[in-house]
């Protein structure tokens, strides 16, 4: 599956990116196959969010290429950028949606800014979004008046209202209940099979990751560490990646961020 | 070596001022470069200058009218001494219109208007609804900042005018109604000592320049903040200090030149 030119969407060649000398991302290379269900996985802070913002064109990369559909996104100019971004949804870890806005003005936005559809055609397709996520009868409501679950599915009506052919989930599991987990799990599924969507899932989450996804790319310390399928995955012999995907709290991953000698440390601080 | 220390600290500070400077002029021409965008979007720019503009009327007219009043008072215990008390009108006006209007009022802004700018960009930022809006192929700057910033920059000259013509009826109130000055001499006065070249255009624009420093900076630092809850209350407490330094100074450069 991975690697084949033609069925892939996005290809991500040699990417590295840094902030301020950090190192966030050495060297990435990634294939997003089309109308499957990708996840990328690792721990927290080892730059899932600066990679999808890096495919979406917010972030410009330090070295390699970012294909999507066959146009190199770090070298297209604004309008073209926001011509490929109309095509792309995108579903931010907090939901994102506009405060001042109600739910069906905050689903109807991208269909005002970018058609010039009569309103009575927006209206029928603004409730066919919302009807999809099962929030059409919350559609007076302002955000502020949401769950955590019901902002991100509204915000995932607002990701698919100009019918983009891939989408980008950040992680959209984080802090739900298990119902409203399986209600997005259910969602992503559903939208990636009606809508023959290609989605992007970043996530730590491995169980619902596992259950929802075609294919894994697992990144740390900046690298991929290894891709497969779930199964595959959950078949790795790597002493990391089996503490990764038991969750256990230390291991060949460590419990302290780096830090000097505890004791030497505990006694300086009696000194000062 | 605590002196080099200090001189590191110093150097660091003046780096970060200076790189923040070049940020908010380049923020300003793109801003300007998106000026155009605005055509379409006069319902956006109709909803900003009401909350720019017409809620800040409130406090706008109530201290134009104290100030109006306290001038009128303070300007008529001078002016009596001097037998000159049928000059209330002419020297109420002037003060307003040159001085006190413009820079009150866009100090005024500051606090009203200014901050609440920055905190809402601010807060638009915190919560991804700017890159929300980019990655809807949106550009926040023409979405956002423009409405914004051309409401403040409509708003806050009108606002000075308002104060300053609020105030002259405050200073009319207490020299005509209650200290007794002639009414006819106080009208006539201003008239005839006013001009409308010198004094009301010059006062006007100052309020001009005054409303694209106050604008600039607001929505500037809502855009720069440091994306977290206390970068946007810092950078509220920035706008207005900042816009005070700017007001302040700008007030006496443009008042050398000007009379
Ligand atoms: N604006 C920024 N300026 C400086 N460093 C940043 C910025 N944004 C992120 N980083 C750093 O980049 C690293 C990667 O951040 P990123 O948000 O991509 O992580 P993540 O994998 O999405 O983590 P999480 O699972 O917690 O969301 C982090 O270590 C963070 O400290
Ligand atoms: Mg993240």
């Amino acid at each position: 599956m991975n690697g084949n030119a033609d069925d892939s969407l996005v290809k991500v060649r040699g990417l590295s990116f840094r902030r301020n000398e950090r190192v966030i991302l050495e060297n990435v290379d990634l294939d997003i196959p089309r109308g499957k269900i990708t996840a990328i996985m690792g721990p927290s802070g080892t730059g899932k969010t600066t990679l999808l913002r890096l495919i979406g064109g917010q972030l410009p990369p330090l070295q390699g290429s970012i294909e999507i559909d066959g146009l190199n996104v770090p070298a297209l100019k604004l309008p073209a950028l926001y011509e490929l971004r109309k095509r792309m949804g995108m579903l931010f870890q907090t939901g994102a949606l506009f405060s001042d806005l109600t739910v069906f003005e905050n689903v109807a936005f991208p269909l005002r800014v970018h058609t010039r559809l009569p309103e009575n055609l927006i209206r029928d397709l603004v409730l066919m979004k919302l009807q999809a996520v099962g929030l059409r009868g919350a559609r007076r409501l302002m955000p502020a008046e949401l769950s955590g679950g019901m902002a991100r599915r509204v915000a995932l009506a607002r990701a698919i209202a100009l019918d983009p052919m891939m989408i980008m989930y950040d992680e959209p599991f984080t802090g739900q209940d298990p119902i409203t987990v399986g209600i997005i799990m259910k969602l992503i599924q559903q939208l990636n099979t009606t809508l023959g969507l290609t989605s992007i899932i970043v996530s730590h989450d491995v169980l619902e990751v596992s259950a929802i996804a075609d294919y894994i790319y697992v990144i740390a310390d900046g690298r991929v560490m290894e891709h497969g399928t779930p199964t595959a995955l959950g078949r790795s012999q790597s002493a990391w990646m089996q503490q990764f995907l038991q969750g256990l709290p230390d291991g060949p991953a460590p419990f302290h961020y780096p830090a000097s000698d505890y004791a030497t440390e505990l006694l300086e601080a009696d000194d000062a | 070596m605590i002196w080099l220390d200090s001189l590191q600290e110093f150097g660091q500070i003046t780096l970060k001022a200076i790189a923040r400077m070049g940020r908010g002029n380049l923020f300003f021409l793109s801003v300007l470069r998106a000026l155009p965008s605005l055509r379409g979007g006069t319902d956006l720019l109709a909803q900003q200058i009401y909350s720019v503009g017409v809620l800040s009327l409130q406090i706008i007219m109530v201290s134009g009218l104290s100030v109006g009043m306290v001038l009128g008072l303070q300007g008529y215990n001078m002016l009596v001494d001097f037998g000159a008390e049928q000059s209330l009108g002419q020297a109420t006006a002037l003060s307003l219109v040159r001085e006190l209007g413009p820079v009150l009022t866009a100090l005024l802004f500051a606090g009203r208007a200014g901050s609440a700018l920055t905190a809402e960009i601010g807060l638009m930022k915190v919560t991804e609804q700017l890159s929300a809006m980019e990655m809807m192929a949106v550009d926040p700057i023409k979405r956002v900042i423009v409405p914004r910033f051309v409401a403040a920059l409509i708003s806050l000259p009108m606002l000075a005018a308002i104060f300053s013509a609020i105030g002259v009826l405050g200073g009319f109130f207490v020299g005509a109604g209650l200290l007794g000055v002639d009414s006819g001499a106080f009208w006539s006065q201003m008239q005839s000592k006013v001009s409308f070249g010198e004094d009301v255009l010059n006062g006007f624009i100052k309020s001009v320049v005054f409303g694209v420093v106050a604008a600039w900076i607001a929505v500037f630092e809502g855009y720069d903040a440091v994306p977290t809850t206390e970068g946007v209350s810092r950078a509220t407490t920035r706008t207005v200090v900042e816009t005070a330094f700017a007001v302040l100074g700008l007030d006496f450069i443009l008042t050398a030149v000007m009379f």
